[in-house]
């Protein structure tokens, strides 16, 4: 595909100013210079530990936080929230889904006004209009229209999950960030889960920031890898190439640590074991 | 003889709608210096049947089994007083939330003693000694000066660390690990499954993993028993369970896995798993 970035970060730098009395005022510097780019239509996997900055960098890129310096582009336009607000259309081009569907979603909102409440806020459709997206929108994603009328808690963590993906995409957004999105849920779900994106991504050419933990989710989903350790990218680039032939030693690290279901490694750890 | 054997293991939970159950007739052994896996998805019972074991479901809990016995000793008619010098002691259990299961209110060391002076009847300077022993032993730096700590003051895996050092106090004959390393980085789950199958080893505990992560299985188990809605579905060798799966639950279970994706979806496992436990009934 012909290089069309739709996200494109320089030099991302992000510091948290912390410190109490005591300890007299402390920088963190929770990014330390990220560079990447995302293509339209593609799948950037941003790989990493806890602490190593990667919801950081998601909050950058939904716009809830400023970066502290580095340029940022979003769709063609630059973006810095602490010098300008950006516009409600380009807010709506940058959607996020959570890790945690349980937490995610308003337990005393009916499904429907969740999805409904996007569209009131962010566009001019009637109130019927309204209720017939939400309730396509439902259906896109495998649950039926008659959802609308549940509450969170009437549903299970996979639909739950399929709930906040379809609110992210009440605004036709093109990016969706996605932190997370499936470690919370069972094997059998995840996958359908991840075949939705799959899905979703093909249908409407959405660009994802998949941001995960999970080497093989990531392999399954990515087109480009990004590991992050402390605030710094230590190595990126596509899939295959880094999952082939992985060159930083955090990255190797990081792979070997990854459990495996394979028959040759149990057999070698039985042997392992009886020795 | 099983250091613990479970035949027919029933848990049920009164609701709204009626009784719930939630084990539905589980068959189950563990062996001195064995690793039995028990793995299932949210709801299957894993970690039920071992609460019950433990003895720390709620009381409207109703349990019934026609064995369940530890080292002997029958846990269905063992008086409170009894079982709470087993449990804790000879059996003792790890939980998924490491930070949630300390107490934020008390010292490492204060939780560490604690439980050598109950079940041990250390005095307080012996106490101290075995729990910087203890936190050695889970390979914790710096261990005499990490007694005063709290808990929020250190890390998820340090607080696991903390949560195995104290479960093995007592030297158990048993341990049951719920979920110990979900919470945590993949870095981190390494260190302790490593220290896990280490102590194990080291000293001949029977363990057993509730987990519903097959990687984390592959890693550990010597003995796998695969449970879906209350039921077991398939019990196997580690080895033969992943090279030869026999029933079509852990089948699919497998084939779910994203590393074992061949085509561009992943099997779901739904209709498979339904299909299967209607079998069962």
């Amino acid at each position: 595909m012909a290089a069309d970035p739709i996200l494109l970060a320089e030099n991302l730098v992000r510091d948290y100013h912390g410190g109490s009395l005591l300890t007299g005022r402390k920088v963190t510097r929770a990014l330390k210079g990220v560079s990447f780019r995302l293509d339209r239509g593609r799948t950037l996997a941003i790989v990493g530990e806890s602490g190593c900055g990667k919801s950081t960098l998601a909050r950058i890129l939904t716009m809830i936080d400023p970066q502290t310096s580095g340029r940022l582009t979003i769709a063609g336009e630059d973006v810095d929230i602490a010098r300008a607000r950006p516009g409600r259309s380009l807010r709506r081009k940058v959607q996020i889904v959570f890790q945690n569907p349980y937490a995610s979603l308003n337990p005393r909102q009916k499904i429907g006004d969740a999805l409904t409440e996007q569209l009131y806020l962010n566009t001019d459709d009637s109130a019927a209009q309204r209720r017939d997206k939400a309730a396509a929108m439902l259906e896109r994603v495998g649950l039926s229209p008659d959802h609308a009328r549940r509450f969170p808690h009437m549903l299970s963590g996979g639909q739950r999950q399929r709930v906040a993906i379809a609110r992210a995409l009440m605004v036709r957004p093109e990016i969706l960030v996605l932190d997370e999105p499936v470690s919370a849920l069972d094997l059998s779900v995840q996958a359908q889960v991840l075949n939705l994106l799959r899905d979703l991504q093909d249908e409407l050419g959405l660009s994802y920031a998949f941001i995960s933990h999970d080497l093989s989710v990531v392999r399954y989903l990515a087109d480009t890898v990004m590991v992050m350790n402390a605030g710094e990218v230590v190595e990126s680039g596509p899939r295959d190439a880094v999952f082939g032939d992985p060159q930083h030693a955090y990255t190797r690290r990081l792979f070997a640590a990854t459990p495996s279901a394979d028959v040759a490694a149990i057999r070698a750890r039985l042997a392992r074991r009886s020795a | 003889m099983a250091l613990l054997e479970i035949r027919n293991l029933r848990v049920a939970f009164p609701t709204a709608g009626g009784l719930m159950t939630a084990v539905d007739g589980i068959d189950l052994h563990v062996d001195q210096g064995e690793v039995l896996a028990i793995v299932g998805e949210s709801g299957s019972g894993k970690s039920v049947s071992m609460l019950a074991v433990m003895g720390l479901l709620p009381p409207e809990a109703r349990v019934e089994a026609d064995v369940m016995r530890f080292d002997g000793q029958d846990l269905r008619v063992i008086p409170a007083r009894a079982r709470r010098r087993i449990i804790g002691k000879d059996v003792s259990m790890i939980f998924q939330d490491p930070i949630s299961s300390l107490n934020p209110s008390f010292t490492v060391g204060f939780q560490l003693t604690e439980v050598l002076r109950h079940h041990l009847g250390l005095s307080r300077r012996a106490a101290r000694d075995r729990a910087v022993e203890l936190l050695t032993a889970v390979g914790i730096p710096d261990p005499a000066g990490r007694l005063t700590t709290y808990p929020h003051q250190m890390s998820g895996g340090q607080c696991q660390r903390v949560m195995i050092a104290s479960a093995i106090a007592c030297n158990p004959r048993l341990l049951i690990a719920d979920e110990p390393t979900t919470a945590l980085d993949v870095t981190i789950q390494k260190q302790i499954l490593d220290l896990l199958s280490d102590l194990q080893i080291r000293t001949g505990m029977g363990l057993i993993m509730i987990t519903h992560d097959m990687g984390v299985v592959a890693e550990t188990a010597d003995r796998v028993m695969v449970q879906y809605m209350g039921r077991k579905i398939e019990e196997a060798d580690v080895l033969s369970l992943f090279s030869t799966p026999a029933q079509p639950y852990t089948r699919a279970l497998l084939a779910a896995l994203p590393e074992n994706a061949t085509g561009t979806r992943l099997p779901t496992v739904g209709a498979m798993a339904k299909q299967e436990a209607g079998h069962g009934r």
